[in-house]
């Protein structure tokens, strides 16, 4: 399953060129189970790509990792549990350091804040989405985050709002952003529709 | 906007570099910049009114005054020669409101600055917006010799700060500065033409994105054989003399041309030349090789000309 095309959108909607190897530099790789066959891909047009690279696998096993043994991997169950693994590996790396991130738009839009908060440029970081489109949405009202959006609109987990999912996205905070659908007219809320890639 | 202040205290730094402070005549408070900020200074002679811009080398968020340094370019077209021989304490000064081409990316987790003689100048704003936001740098300075070196005066002495006297065995390694520095890492050059492609050669060969990598080049703009220039509106044929920028002799020629930066940088200046009849002396840093292969744009405030005709649509 390659690269999801995403529809042409505002320029603040993020775009996933896909993974290219940049040789045997140190790396840091963050995936998904989905995301894992784009390193699994990375690394066939290129096994040096993973000699120096940590691989930190939220939310699957090493199993799924189907390639060349990379320096190391780190697993964590979810987000949560990554982010301090994700700071940390960042912290400790040097200028020249590549980042590769695969899977949801949730888990690049995160890692890619983490990284931009230290200081890495946006355009340097390579991202490949695999998996499903669900989004991670933040409420600009509560400011809450709604994990795996799927339709719109969606009702805020946090402060209970109607949300219409827009392609408005914070790089700072890694999420896109939701707003009120009927503030101006309570209560009148259009048809629920899945969303599309 | 321009501001008449006046010049309140002229320090020699070096035997080629002065430092000039200019305050509000009524003690106002002038607006304040950020680091990297330069202001362009009126230098009238006779006719003809002279503008360079220089970094300013005070603290960005003190409004009292206003610094720079200027380094006495005897080959060049008269700027700083007028600012070493014709400015002294409490003479009046026409400046420019600052303006800034050369920001500190306040995203970076560090800042690496390397400044080549001169070109220490914007540093010294940046460092003390650096200090300010509690940010982490380290500052190189290199010089050919400690007599030459007239930002030593204006360095505070720090761990961070480093000076690289070559003259005294201790060249700047461009490439031990740069390798192994943290992630999200900046650096920052002004100086020579060579300095610059230095630190961004180094730079490429250790992987660092081109996005955390900057410069700034602007210097005055250098004097050269008088040419002829064709306004297409009016008709009007200009002279442009020897010690003249071609914008300079536009504005003598009440011709009205954007300009900013006056250095080549800023691309506020670019002008469309409408009939060229030989060959443009590019001297700016803005447009690209392309476009100067075609010959059909031209940043009056640096570049010249050589040949029969150059008409600019003005």
């Amino acid at each position: 399953m390659p690269n999801t095309e995403f529809t042409p959108s505002i320029p603040s909607r993020p775009t996933y060129t896909g993974l290219v190897s940049q040789g045997a530099a140190p790396a840091i790789m963050v995936a998904d189970e989905a995301g894992a066959g784009a390193l699994i891909d990375l690394a066939a047009s290129d096994a040096s790509v993973m000699d120096h690279a940590h691989v930190v696998l939220i939310g699957c096993g090493v199993d799924v990792l189907r390639t060349p043994a990379p320096a190391a991997v780190h697993e964590a169950p979810d987000f949560e549990a990554a982010t301090p693994v994700i700071t940390q590996l960042l912290g400790e790396a040097r200028m020249g350091t590549q980042l590769y991130l695969a899977g949801s738009e949730g888990l690049i839009g995160h890692v890619s804040a983490i990284a931009f908060a230290q200081g890495l440029p946006l355009d340097v970081i390579q991202s490949e989405h695999r998996g499903p489109i669900a989004r991670r949405m933040q409420c600009v009202h509560c400011k809450g985050i709604t994990e795996d959006v799927t339709t719109d609109p969606f009702t805020c987990s946090h402060c209970g709002l109607t949300l219409f999912v827009r392609d408005h996205f914070s790089r700072r905070l890694g999420v896109f952003q939701g707003v009120c659908v009927d503030a101006e007219t309570p209560g009148v809320v259009p048809e629920t529709v899945e969303i599309r890639p | 906007m321009k501001l008449a202040l006046k010049v309140t205290e002229v320090e020699t730094l070096s035997p080629l570099v002065k430092r000039f402070r200019f305050e509000d005549p009524t003690g106002a408070e002038l607006p304040v910049f950020s680091g990297g900020a330069h202001i362009t200074v009126e230098m009238p002679e006779g006719d003809i009114i002279r503008r360079n811009s220089y970094s300013l080398i005070s603290d960005p968020y003190d409004g009292s005054a206003y610094e720079i340094a200027v380094r006495r370019e005897d080959q060049g077209r008269g700027g700083s020669l007028y600012m070493h021989t014709k400015v002294s304490e409490g003479d009046e000064i026409t400046v420019s409101t600052p303006s800034n081409l050369f920001q500190l990316d306040l995203r970076a987790r560090k800042h690496v600055l390397i400044g080549g003689g001169i070109g220490i100048t914007p540093f010294l704003s940046q460092l003390k917006q650096l200090d300010m936001e509690q940010k982490p740098y380290e500052l190189h300075y290199a010089a050919r010799t400690r007599d030459e070196a007239a930002g030593l005066k204006l360095l505070p002495e720090a761990a961070h700060i480093h000076v690289h006297i070559s003259d005294e065995g201790a060249r700047m390694d461009i490439g031990a500065i740069l390798d192994g520095q943290p992630l999200g890492t900046h650096v920052y050059t002004c100086g020579p033409e060579g300095l610059i492609e230095a630190v961004a050669d180094q730079a490429a060969r250790l992987n660092w994105p081109e996005t955390a990598v900057h410069s700034e080049a602007f210097t005055a703009p250098p004097p050269g054989e008088p040419f002829d220039v064709v306004v297409k509106s009016t008709g009007q044929s200009i002279t442009v003399k020897a010690d003249q920028s071609l914008l300079e002799a536009l504005e003598e020629a009440k011709v009205k041309v954007e300009y900013s930066c006056r250095g080549g940088a800023c691309g506020r200046c670019q002008t469309k030349v409408t009939t060229c009849d030989g060959r443009i002396l590019h001297n700016d840093h803005w447009l690209s090789e392309d476009e100067r292969g075609a010959q059909q744009d031209i940043m009056p405030c640096m570049s010249r000309f050589k040949g029969t005709r150059l008409e600019l649509d003005l």
